[in-house]
């Protein structure tokens, strides 16, 4: 018995949202009283054993670059293999791009039941039941597995990545990968930007900027913030910010520390995608927005007066 | 071409979200059933551009769920597609739908299984990956555009701050998002057509659950804002970053 945590990496860096899983799956493993392993296919430039730090013991690596770039079927044939010759009985990944193409096929491969996006450690007192996110925010529901083996996927900046010290002993693994079917012609990534679904922090404005000749501010406030940018709905649809912006029911669903939300009404599909934010400030120059209702902290008053005033208020604050 | 479209059902984006019995089931009372947004807007919408290219494509529609889904499926087709299978199950988990739409595919012999990012009721963001495995099929998750040239699918998705263009050769499974069709709203003539399409009926194979919801629960209510003069944005500052410590 074990638990097996997939170390997932782009651009030959560990991702931020897999050291989260590194860390519920230690956690895991703890509460069950049974060693945690990571499984890193392919290769990363970091020091793999410096993983350990995250409270797993051991790293399986499997060193073919083939794993550099993601084929959902090649990554599900080698975990389930891995799953096999380490004789795991909970395998985690984080609920981001890579989890959601993986993570279901190798709950299928195994008919193990997957909990995806979970938001919480198991409770093992009797069973082995999951807390997710359902109704995209609105609500949770706690998910019993049933079967022998048991798949989770981390919601995104649900657990705080925690670094107790240690190295792990890094294990090479013989898994052969089967021939990739999906063939990568073209990587296009906007540089220079904190992507949306990393971010501790987000910054996000809506129709209340009038325009996207008014970004101006925002950016300014996400750049002292190192916070990534956002919108809402109609913002995107209106061609005035990048669709991979667009948060919300529909959109990006994230839950970061801090979300700022600039000019936004709240309406319940925009509040549907990011109300699981740990802190929601909202400026907005009508005091019945509903916005109010969901946020921690608010300022009534004009985003254009307002917004460079906290751009500079925080610099200052930064030094 | 044969086109298969998986279509949910799910409540409207409005609805009040409660629960009864203790907490263990969804309070549907006054709920509106609509299309999952992304089976709908995306999905399915793509498809039906697909054939518009090329008449001699087949689309049909697949959805797991009791009879009341009915009503659901019927407006579907009546933004276009063939025909549509209900497969007579209700309540089952990820695996066991998935199960069921991978014995579906595996009938009809479809060379593009479409399927929605997620639901917006349960998140799963799982089924299509699942069937998928079951099949044995390349997976190409969150997609944001698709195209196809011939027998290659060729398929935008997103990464970690940004897309990847991807080449897979049919059959293939994709789940869809925003960016590969636009909404649209079905006409009257589709209206009319769809209630004379045909809609099967057939009885589920046996699978397992390998999950179960045991129960919900709301999020905690909010302690209420904490307004700071527009004015005084230095005491905002103040308070996120001795109380909140967010900054
Ligand atoms: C099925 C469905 C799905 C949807 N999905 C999403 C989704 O995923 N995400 C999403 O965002 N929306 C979604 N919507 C749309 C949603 O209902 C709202 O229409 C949308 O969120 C409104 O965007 P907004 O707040 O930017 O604009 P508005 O509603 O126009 O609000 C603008 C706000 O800016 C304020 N304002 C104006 N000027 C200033 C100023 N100078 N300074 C400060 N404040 C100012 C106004 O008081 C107002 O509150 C969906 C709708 C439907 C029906
Ligand atoms: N009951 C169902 N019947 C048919 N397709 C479904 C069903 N549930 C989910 N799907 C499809 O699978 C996608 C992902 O669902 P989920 O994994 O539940 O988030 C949806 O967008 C649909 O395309």
């Amino acid at each position: 018995m074990s638990v097996l945590i997939l170390i997932d990496h782009a651009d030959g860096h560990v991702k931020k949202a897999s050291l989260e899983a590194l860390t519920y799956g230690a956690a895991v493993a703890k509460q069950l009283g049974v060693p945690a392993a990571g499984l890193l296919l392919g290769t990363v430039t970091e020091d793999v054993a410096a993983l350990g730090q995250y409270g797993i013991s051991t790293v399986y690596q499997v060193a073919n670059e083939t794993f550099n770039t993601l084929d959902a079927q090649v990554y599900a044939k080698a975990i389930t293999a891995a799953v096999g010759t380490t004789g795991a009985t909970v395998v985690i990944f984080s609920h981001n791009q890579t989890g959601k193409a993986v993570a279901p096929r190798v709950s299928a491969a195994l008919k193990a039941g997957l909990v995806a996006g979970a938001v919480a450690l198991p409770d093992t007192a009797s069973g082995f039941v999951v807390k997710k996110a359902v109704f995209s925010g609105k609500a949770f529901a706690n998910v019993s597995v049933t079967s022998a083996i048991k798949v989770i996927s981390v919601n995104p900046n649900s657990f705080k990545v925690e670094a107790v010290g240690g190295t792990a002993e890094v294990k090479a693994l013989d898994v052969t990968p089967v021939a990739a079917r999906v063939k990568v012609t073209a990587v296009n990534k906007v540089s220079g930007e904190v992507p949306l679904t990393e971010a501790d922090i987000v910054v996000s404005a809506g129709r209340g900027l009038k325009g996207p000749e008014n970004w101006g501010i925002v950016e300014d406030l996400a750049h002292v913030l190192h916070a990534a940018l956002a919108c809402s709905r109609p913002v995107a649809d209106s061609h005035w910010r990048p669709h991979h912006e667009h948060v919300g029911q529909t959109g990006f669903q994230v839950a970061p520390n801090l979300y700022i939300a600039i000019g936004i009404s709240g309406a319940i599909q925009h509040l549907a995608g990011v109300n699981r934010s740990k802190v929601m400030v909202v400026i907005n120059k009508d005091p019945e927005a509903p916005f109010f209702k969901a946020a921690d902290y608010g300022i009534v008053g004009d985003a254009f007066e307002v917004v460079p005033k906290l751009t500079a208020a925080i610099k200052q604050l930064k030094g | 071409m044969k086109i298969l479209v998986c279509v949910s059902k799910t409540p409207d984006t409005t609805s009040k979200i409660a629960f009864k019995d203790g907490n263990t089931k969804f309070d549907e009372a006054g709920v509106q059933w609509i299309i999952n947004p992304y089976d709908e807007w995306y999905s399915l919408v793509r498809a039906i551009e697909l054939k518009e290219k090329d008449a001699a494509t087949v689309i049909h529609l697949v959805t797991v769920g009791g009879a009341d889904t009915e009503p659901v499926i019927r407006k579907a087709l009546a933004l276009g597609g063939d025909e549509a299978i209900r497969v007579n199950a209700e309540g089952g988990d990820s695996f066991f739908i998935a199960s069921q739409i991978a014995e579906i595919a595996k009938q009809g012999g479809y060379d593009l299984i479409l399927a929605g990012k997620e639901t917006i009721d349960f998140n799963g963001a799982s089924i299509g990956g699942m069937v998928a495995e079951l099949l044995d099929v390349p997976y190409v998750a969150l997609a944001t555009k698709f195209e196809l040239n011939g027998t290659t699918a060729v398929v935008t998705r997103e990464i970690e701050g940004g897309e990847e263009v991807a080449e897979v050769a049919l059959p293939v499974v994709v789940s869809c998002q925003k960016g590969v069709a636009e909404q649209r709203i079905p006409n009257m003539r589709g209206i009319m057509a769809a209630r004379t399409k045909p809609l099967k009926v057939v009885e589920p194979v046996g699978a397992d659950n390998l999950t179960q919801v045991v129960s919900y629960e709301l999020p905690p209510a909010k302690a209420g804002v904490k307004l700071v003069a527009a004015d005084n944005v230095d005491e905002l500052v103040r308070l996120l970053h001795e109380e909140a410590k967010v900054i």
